[in-house]
C-alpha cells in the first residue's frame, strides 16, 4: 500500500528528461500515466530511486495531422484520444480500443506512451499499434529514430526502447477513407485486462479484401500480427468460412499464459473468437457486409 | 530524502504542505489536510473510493503522487456543497437512497460530479458507464444510477443550480 | 390504524412503520462527514502494520527484528515471544478453537500474522515490515480438504496433537474439527433403500469472501494514567469485542470503551477479533500512545472471514410424481487453519440443519464434518446467516436436479413439495419450527409477473436452435433473529438484544441499542418503529448504537438479527413507555387508565371527544406531574430473548442468455419478490434487496478465494476477485408480500440476509437449467465466463456453423 521512498523529477522538457534519464540510470524510472507504475511502487514490486515525472512536459501531447500521418504525443491521455474529433473521424481504431481499457479515472491518467512502452501484453494500444502500422518516434542522448510497432515488441516487458530513451510520439498512417476497423475485447468485467483481443484494420476494393492487418492482445509474451491470417484473407472476398480459417491461423500463434481468467485452451479459443468477431465488425464498417 | 513543499487549492482554498515525494494523494489530504471525506477501500487502484477532482478530471488519489498535485485544483467531497447549499447530486443522493454505509459515496459524489459534466444528459447506461470506476458493495448501483439523474435533471432545469 | 383523513394526517407526520422516510444518517455521508475508524485522529497516534506469512505452511525457524528496530521512527517490533508472557500470543476463537495472534514456531496459512511493527506513521511502519527478517523452513501444505485426513496429510495443528476436541465434540484425525450428525438417519436409509426415484449430486459452495469497501481496522488507545482502555474499530458486535478485550487482557469490562463508530459495510466480515485488534491493543496498553492498525484490500481479502467452502453432496428420495419422502446430506467444511468462524448457534454448522428448506420433507439426516486446512480461518460471514447460503444452495439445486430427472417442470415441482400455509408453525424434520408462511403464494406471484410460461415457450424455441437460455427459479426459506439463548449464545453470553429509550421533557427522545448498523440506517429504522410506538414523530427519535458506554448490552447485528431482536426489544421498551404514559395520562385526565383508548399520537377517553392527551404533553407531564407513587421520567430498558428465530422467505426468478461462443452469461431479467413480514420502511428494504442480489451475482457469477497446490492465493486482490461495476450488474426487479411473523411484536422478520441466501441459487440453477436438456446436472459456481464455456466446449456446443 506504501510506496518506497524515491527521489522525484518533474522536468520541463524532453532534453531535460532525457538528461536525467542518463544521469541516473537504472536506478530511475519514467512516469507517465501512473496507473501501472504507482501500483506495482505500492506493494513494493518495483522499486525506483528515481521517478522522472514527464507529466510537465507539454510538447509530450497534443493530436494532430501532417502530411498522411496522424502524430500523437505519448503523453496523451486515453480519455484525450478518446474526445479526439480528428481520431474519430480518421483513425476511429484508436478511440474504440481506449474506450475499452480500464476505467473513466484511469483514462484520465493513463497514457498512450505508457501503454505502449511498459511492454505489458496486457495492454491493449500494443495490438492496435500493430494493427495500426504505426511508428514510433524514441528519443535518446544520441538523437531521434523511428522504430516500426512492427519490431518494437521483444518479449515480457521487454521492448526495444532502451533504457535511456523515451518515448516521445505515436505516428499513424491514416487508413483510406472507408476503411474498416474493429477492436474485439472480451473481459471478466469493465476495467479488466484483456482474457483476448484482436484488433483488425482493412480495405476493401469492391468485395474483395485489399489489405487487412490482424494483431492479438494478451495471447502471448508480446501482442502479435496474425501474418498467415492476413496473407489467407488479402485478395479475397471475405465469406465466413474464410474468416473461420483465418481465425484458426490466429489461433495457431497464441500462447497464452494462464491465470484466473482462463487456462490456454479457453484463450487461445477465444482470441479465435474475438478475431472472428473484429473481422466482422470491420468487414460490416467497410460496406462490405 | 527532503520533503518537498507543495500547494494548491483546495475546495478553493489555498492549501500548502511539506510531502515526501512517496506521499500519495489521498493520504496527504486525509491525514495532512485532515480531510477524511474521500476514503481508501483497495490498493490497486480499482475501487474508486479515493475519487477526488484534479484540474477539472476524475482522477483516483491513490494513484496520485501529492506532489504531482503541486500548483493544481483539488476539489473533495468537502467542497461540494456552496454556501450552506447541498448540490443536487447530494440532494440526489438523498432522496434516491443512493447510498447505504456511504463508504463509497464520496467517491461517487466526484466521480458524478465531473461526470454530468461531460455529459449532461446521460441515458441510465452511459450513467452506468461513467461512473463504472466506482465500486459499491450495498447498493447494487440501482438507486446511484437514479440519484445521478436526479441531479441531472435538477442541474438542467432553470434556477436548478 | 388510522381512519379518518384527520388521523391519517398525524400518522404521515410521525413517519414511523410503513414510511418510506429519507434516511436520517445522510447528512454526514454525503457531506464526507462520516466517522469511520481511519477518520479517528487521536493525538500521539502510532501506527501498526503487520509482518505476514509469504507461505501456506512453514515452521518459523528465526525473527530478526534488529534492522527494523534501528529504523528511525520505529517505536516496537512485536512477536509471539513478546506476547508470550501476558499469554496472549494464542487467543480463543468464538467457535471454541484458540487461533495464534502472532504464528509461534510455524504459520499455517499464508499472510498469516508474524509480527506487527509500530512506527510514527504508516509510511514507516511499511518501511519497517519490510525491514523484518523472517527464517522460514517450509512444510508441504495441505490445501485439498479431501486429503485432510488422509493418513499421510501434514498435520497442520501440533498445538491439538493428542486433543480429542477441538471445542465442537470428539474429532476423528488430526486435521478433523468436528463431525456434526443431526436427524434421523435410520429412517432417512430406510426411505432412500425403498425409494421409487433417487437423485444424488455432489456440489461445491466454493469460497468467497465478504469483500466489505471498508477494510478492517481500530484505534487502540490505552490511557496509563486513568487505566482506561477505549478501541475505536470496525466492529458489528462492539459489545462482545469488549467481552472478548477484558477476557483477554484481564482488564475489567468496567475500564474498557468499544466504539464502533460509522461502519463502511459489515457482511459478516467484521464480526470476529482478528490478531490485528489485539495486537493494537497489546502496543496501546504497553507504549501508553494510541495505536492505529488499518489493514490493506489484500490483508483483508487474504486473512480475514471468508465465507462458505462447502464441499457438499445431496440426496433426495421421492415418488415418482416428484414427492420428496427424504433428504440425505454429507458436508466436508474447510475451515481454514483455526476454527474461528463467528456463528453463535450450538451447533458447529450454524443453521445448516434447515436445508430441507421450503419443503414439506417427512425425514431427513444430515451429516457434516470440518477439517482443518492451511487457508485463513473463518467460514460464517457474508450475509450467509449462519450457513444457510449453503443449506438453501443445497435444496435448492437438489429439488432442481429431481424435476430434471422426472421431467417434472421446476417450478410445477415445488408447488408440488412446498409447507402448505395451514401446516404454520410447521416443525421441520431437522428439528426447526418455522413461524409462518405462504409459498405458493409468492411463487405464483413471481410467475405471473415474469410470464412463466412463456418464458419456457421462448425457451423450447431457442433450444432447437441451438441457443443458451436459463431461467432459474429459488424458492427460499430463512432463518434469521438469532436468537433463543437456548439455542445460541456467543462465549456464553445469550442471544438477545437490548433496547433503552429516554423521551425528553419537550417531547424528543433518544434511544440506544445493542445492535449496530454497518449500512442498514438503523438511526432510520428504530426510530420509526419508536414513533409509531409512541407516537413522536420519527424526525425527533435520536437512535444511538456502537459506544459500549451507553448503549445497553447487545449481541450486534450479523444474520439479520437487528429487526427481529432489535426491533422487537424496542418495540417492547417503547410499548413500557407507553403503559407509563397512559397511567399519566389517565392522572391528567382523572380518568382511569382502562377508560383510554390509544390512538396514533394520544390517549383518547372513550366516549368523550375532545378529552384527550398527546403523548408530548404527557412527556412534559412525566416530569412535574405524575400519579402519586410513581417516580418521574419517562424511559424503559428491555432486554429481549426472542422465543424463535423468524423465518422470511421468497420466490426469485432470474433469466438469463448465455453466448455460446465465449460462455459469457447476460442477466435479462431478475424478479425477486420477498416476504419479511411488517415492512418498516419499503425504501430501505428496496436497497437491501438491491444490495444483497448484487453480491449473490458477484457470488455465483465471479467470485472465489482461489489457492494454487501449494496453498498460495491467486485472487486476494481487487484485480482478480470479481466486484461487479455497475456496468455488469444487472436491474433488479422487486416485488413482496406480507406473511408476518405470529411471535413478534411487530410481525416483522428481518430481510437483508435473504436476497443473498436466496439470490445465489438463483442465478445459478439458471446457468444450470440452461444445460439441463442436455443432460448437464451440475455446473459448478462461480460461473465465470471460462468455466461456463468448458461445459459449452465440452458438448460441442460452440461449434461455428
Amino acid at each position: 500500500m506504501i510506496p518506497g521512498t524515491f527521489d522525484y523529477h518533474a522536468p520541463n522538457s524532453v532534453d531535460e528528461a532525457i538528461k536525467l534519464l542518463s544521469s541516473l540510470g537504472d536506478e530511475a524510472k519514467l512516469l507517465a500515466g501512473g496507473h501501472s507504475l504507482l501500483p506495482m511502487m505500492k506493494m513494493r514490486f518495483a522499486n525506483p530511486q528515481h521517478l522522472i515525472d514527464l507529466n510537465r512536459i507539454d510538447k509530450l501531447r497534443g493530436i494532430s495531422e501532417q502530411g498522411g500521418s496522424i502524430h500523437i504525443g505519448a503523453m496523451t491521455t486515453e480519455n484525450e484520444l478518446i474526445a479526439s474529433k480528428l481520431l474519430q473521424e480518421k483513425c476511429p481504431l484508436l478511440p474504440e480500443a481506449a474506450r475499452l481499457i480500464s476505467d473513466p479515472q484511469v483514462r484520465n491518467c493513463g497514457t498512450i506512451g505508457g501503454d505502449i512502452a511498459h511492454g505489458d501484453p496486457g495492454n491493449d494500444h500494443p495490438a492496435v499499434m500493430l494493427a495500426s502500422e504505426a511508428v514510433f518516434v524514441l528519443q535518446g542522448p544520441g538523437g531521434e529514430r523511428m522504430v516500426a510497432a512492427d519490431g518494437f515488441f521483444h518479449g515480457l516487458y521487454y521492448t526495444e526502447l532502451a533504457a535511456d530513451e523515451i518515448l516521445t510520439e505515436i505516428r499513424i498512417p491514416i487508413p483510406p477513407k472507408g476503411s474498416g476497423y474493429a477492436y474485439s475485447k472480451l473481459k471478466r468485467k469493465t476495467g479488466d485486462f484483456a482474457t483476448a483481443a484482436t484488433a483488425v484494420q482493412l480495405q476493401l476494393d469492391g468485395k474483395t479484401c485489399k489489405k487487412i492487418t490482424i494483431a492479438l492482445t494478451n495471447a502471448a509474451p508480446t501482442a502479435l500480427r496474425a501474418k498467415e491470417a492476413e496473407a489467407l484473407l488479402t485478395g479475397k472476398s471475405l465469406d465466413e468460412a474464410l474468416i473461420e480459417q483465418a481465425a484458426q491461423k490466429a489461433m495457431a500463434i497464441c500462447d497464452p499464459a494462464e491465470d484466473m481468467r482462463g487456462d490456454r485452451d479457453y484463450k487461445i479459443h477465444m482470441a479465435g473468437e474475438m478475431t472472428r468477431r473484429a473481422i466482422r465488425l470491420a468487414l460490416s464498417r467497410a460496406g462490405g457486409n | 530524502m527532503a520533503k518537498k513543499h507543495i500547494s494548491f487549492t483546495l475546495n478553493g482554498a489555498a492549501v500548502e504542505t511539506l510531502v515526501e515525494p512517496r506521499e500519495l494523494l489521498i493520504h496527504v489530504l486525509r491525514e495532512e489536510l485532515r480531510q477524511t471525506g474521500s476514503h481508501i477501500g483497495c490498493e490497486t487502484s480499482h475501487c474508486g473510493a479515493c475519487t477526488v477532482d484534479l484540474n477539472g478530471k476524475s482522477v483516483k488519489s491513490c494513484t496520485v503522487l501529492a506532489v504531482q498535485a503541486d500548483g493544481g485544483e483539488v476539489l473533495t467531497v468537502e467542497g461540494l456543497a456552496q454556501n450552506g447549499q447541498l448540490h443536487p447530486l447530494q440532494e440526489g443522493f438523498m432522496q434516491e437512497h443512493g447510498l447505504q454505509c456511504g463508504f463509497c459515496t464520496p467517491g461517487m459524489l466526484m466521480r458524478s460530479y465531473r461526470f454530468l459534466q461531460e455529459n449532461p444528459k446521460p441515458t441510465d447506461d452511459e450513467v452506468r458507464m461513467g461512473m463504472s470506476g466506482n465500486l459499491c458493495r450495498c447498493t447494487g448501483y440501482m438507486n446511484i444510477v437514479k440519484a445521478v439523474q436526479y441531479a441531472a435533471k435538477k442541474i438542467q432545469t432553470p434556477g436548478g443550480k | 390504524m388510522a381512519t379518518t383523513a384527520e388521523s391519517m394526517e398525524r400518522e404521515q407526520k410521525l413517519e414511523g412503520i410503513g414510511c418510506s422516510r429519507k434516511r436520517k444518517e445522510d447528512p454526514r455521508f454525503i457531506q464526507g462527514k462520516g466517522n469511520y475508524v481511519d477518520d479517528v485522529n487521536l493525538a500521539g497516534t502510532l501506527f501498526a502494520s503487520v509482518v505476514r506469512s509469504p507461505h501456506a505452511h512453514a515452521r518459523i525457524k528465526s525473527i530478526n527484528k534488529a534492522k527494523a528496530l534501528a529504523l528511525p521512527g520505529v517505536h516496537a517490533v512485536l512477536t509471539a515471544d513478546d506476547l508470550k508472557p501476558l499469554k496472549l500470543h494464542w487467543m480463543p476463537t468464538l467457535a471454541g478453537d484458540v487461533q495464534a495472534v502472532l504464528a509461534d514456531e510455524k504459520v499455517c496459512f499464508q499472510y498469516q500474522e508474524v509480527a506487527v511493527v509500530i512506527a510514527d506513521n504508516r509510511y514507516i511502519a511499511a518501511d519497517g515490515v519490510d525491514l523484518v527478517e523472517v527464517e522460514y523452513e517450509p512444510l508441504p501444505a495441505l490445501v485439498d480438504p479431501h486429503k485432510a485426513m488422509d493418513a499421510d496429510a501434514p498435520i497442520i495443528r501440533e498445538d491439538l496433537v493428542g486433543k480429542d476436541e477441538a471445542g465442537q465434540g470428539k474429532r476423528l484425525h488430526n486435521n478433523h474439527i468436528f463431525r456434526w450428525e443431526v436427524g434421523d438417519k435410520a429412517g432417512t436409509d430406510k426411505v432412500f433403500a425403498g425409494a421409487e426415484v433417487t437423485v444424488k449430486q455432489a456440489m461445491l459452495n466454493p469460497r468467497v469472501h465478504p469483500c466489505p469497501l471498508e477494510t478492517c481496522g481500530c484505534v487502540a488507545s490505552f490511557d496509563k494514567v486513568r487505566g482506561d482502555l477505549t478501541v475505536y474499530i470496525t466492529s458489528q458486535a462492539p459489545h462482545v469485542v469488549r467481552t472478548v478485550v477484558s477476557i483477554l487482557s484481564g482488564l475489567p469490562e468496567s475500564k474498557i470503551r468499544v466504539i464502533s463508530p460509522d461502519i463502511g459495510g459489515g457482511f459478516g466480515n467484521k464480526v470476529g477479533v482478528y490478531p490485528g485488534y489485539v495486537t493494537a491493543i497489546v502496543a496501546s496498553i504497553v507504549l501508553g500512545r494510541p495505536v492505529k492498525w488499518i489493514e490493506s484490500r489484500i490483508e483483508n481479502l487474504s486473512t480475514t472471514a471468508f465465507a462458505r467452502d462447502y464441499h457438499m453432496v445431496g440426496e433426495l428420495a421421492a415418488d415418482k410424481n416428484g414427492r420428496i419422502k427424504a433428504l440425505r446430506v454429507n458436508v466436508l467444511a474447510d475451515h481454514g487453519a483455526f476454527n474461528s468462524h463467528a456463528q453463535p448457534t450450538k451447533w458447529p454448522a450454524g443453521l445448516f440443519s434447515v436445508c430441507t428448506g421450503s419443503y414439506d420433507i417427512p425425514v431427513a439426516y444430515v451429516k457434516v464434518d470440518g477439517v482443518y486446512t492451511n487457508k485463513a480461518p473463518g467460514g460464517v460471514a457474508y450475509r450467509c446467516s449462519f450457513r444457510v447460503t449453503e443449506a438453501v444452495h443445497l435444496i435448492e439445486r437438489m429439488i432442481d436436479i429431481l424435476a430434471q430427472k422426472l421431467d417434472i417442470d421446476k417450478a410445477e415441482i415445488r408447488f408440488r413439495n412446498f409447507i402448505k400455509p395451514e401446516q404454520f408453525p410447521y416443525h421441520t424434520a431437522l428439528d426447526w419450527e418455522y413461524d409462518s408462511g405462504n409459498y405458493p403464494a409468492a411463487l405464483k406471484k413471481v410467475m405471473e409477473a415474469v410470464d412463466y410460461a412463456g418464458l419456457r415457450k421462448e425457451q423450447e424455441e431457442k433450444r432447437k436452435k441451438g441457443e443458451l437460455m436459463g431461467i432459474g427459479i429459488c424458492t427460499f426459506t430463512e432463518i434469521v433473529g438469532a436468537g433463543p439463548s437456548k439455542a445460541c449464545d456467543i462465549l456464553g453470553v445469550g442471544m438477545f438484544d437490548s433496547c433503552e429509550i429516554r423521551v425528553h421533557p419537550t417531547g424528543s427522545a433518544i434511544a440506544r441499542m445493542g445492535t449496530q448498523s454497518t449500512g442498514q440506517a438503523h438511526e432510520t429504522t428504530y426510530a420509526q418503529i419508536i414513533a409509531t410506538e409512541l407516537g413522536l414523530p420519527s424526525e425527533v427519535i435520536q437512535v444511538e448504537e456502537g459506544d459500549t458506554s451507553t448503549a445497553p448490552y447487545g449481541l450486534g447485528t450479523y444474520g439479520s438479527r437487528s429487526t427481529p431482536v432489535g426491533g422487537a426489544a424496542t418495540a417492547n421498551a417503547a410499548r413500557k413507555i407507553r403503559d407509563k404514559a397512559r397511567k399519566i395520562a389517565a392522572h391528567l385526565l382523572e380518568v382511569s387508565p382502562d377508560d383510554l383508548d390509544w390512538e396514533i399520537d394520544r390517549f383518547k377517553v372513550k366516549g368523550v371527544p375532545g378529552q384527550e392527551k398527546t403523548m408530548k404533553e404527557i412527556a412534559w407531564a412525566a416530569y412535574n406531574n405524575v400519579p402519586a407513587g410513581m417516580e418521574m421520567g419517562l424511559e424503559a430498558v428491555e432486554y429481549y430473548d426472542p422465543p424463535n428465530f423468524t423465518y422470511p422467505f421468497g420466490a426469485y426468478i432470474c433469466v438469463l442468455d448465455i453466448d455460446r461462443h465465449t460462455g459469457e452469461s447476460k442477466v435479462r431479467r431478475f424478479y425477486a419478490l420477498d416476504d419479511c413480514g411488517t415492512r418498516i420502511n419499503p425504501m430501505i428494504i428496496e436497497g437491501q434487496i438491491h444490495g444483497g442480489l448484487t453480491e449473490a451475482y458477484a457470488v455465483a457469477m465471479g467470485q472465489l478465494i482461489a489457492f494454487d497446490a501449494n496453498g498460495n492465493l491467486l485472487s486476494n486482490s481487487l484485480m482478480d476477485y470479481f466486484v461487479p461495476t455497475a456496468v455488469e450488474t444487472p436491474k433488479w426487479e422487486t416485488d413482496f408480500t406480507v406473511t408476518p411473523s405470529p411471535h413478534h411484536p411487530l410481525g416483522a422478520k428481518g430481510v437483508a440476509e435473504s436476497p443473498h441466501v436466496g439470490g445465489i441459487p438463483c442465478f445459478t440453477n439458471a446457468v444450470n437449467d440452461a444445460f439441463s436438456h442436455l443432460g448437464v446436472t451440475q455446473i459448478e459456481m462461480p460461473h465465470t465466463s471460462f468455466n461456463v464455456w468448458k461445459t459449452i466446449h465440452e458438448l460441442g456446443l460452440d461449434k461455428q456453423v
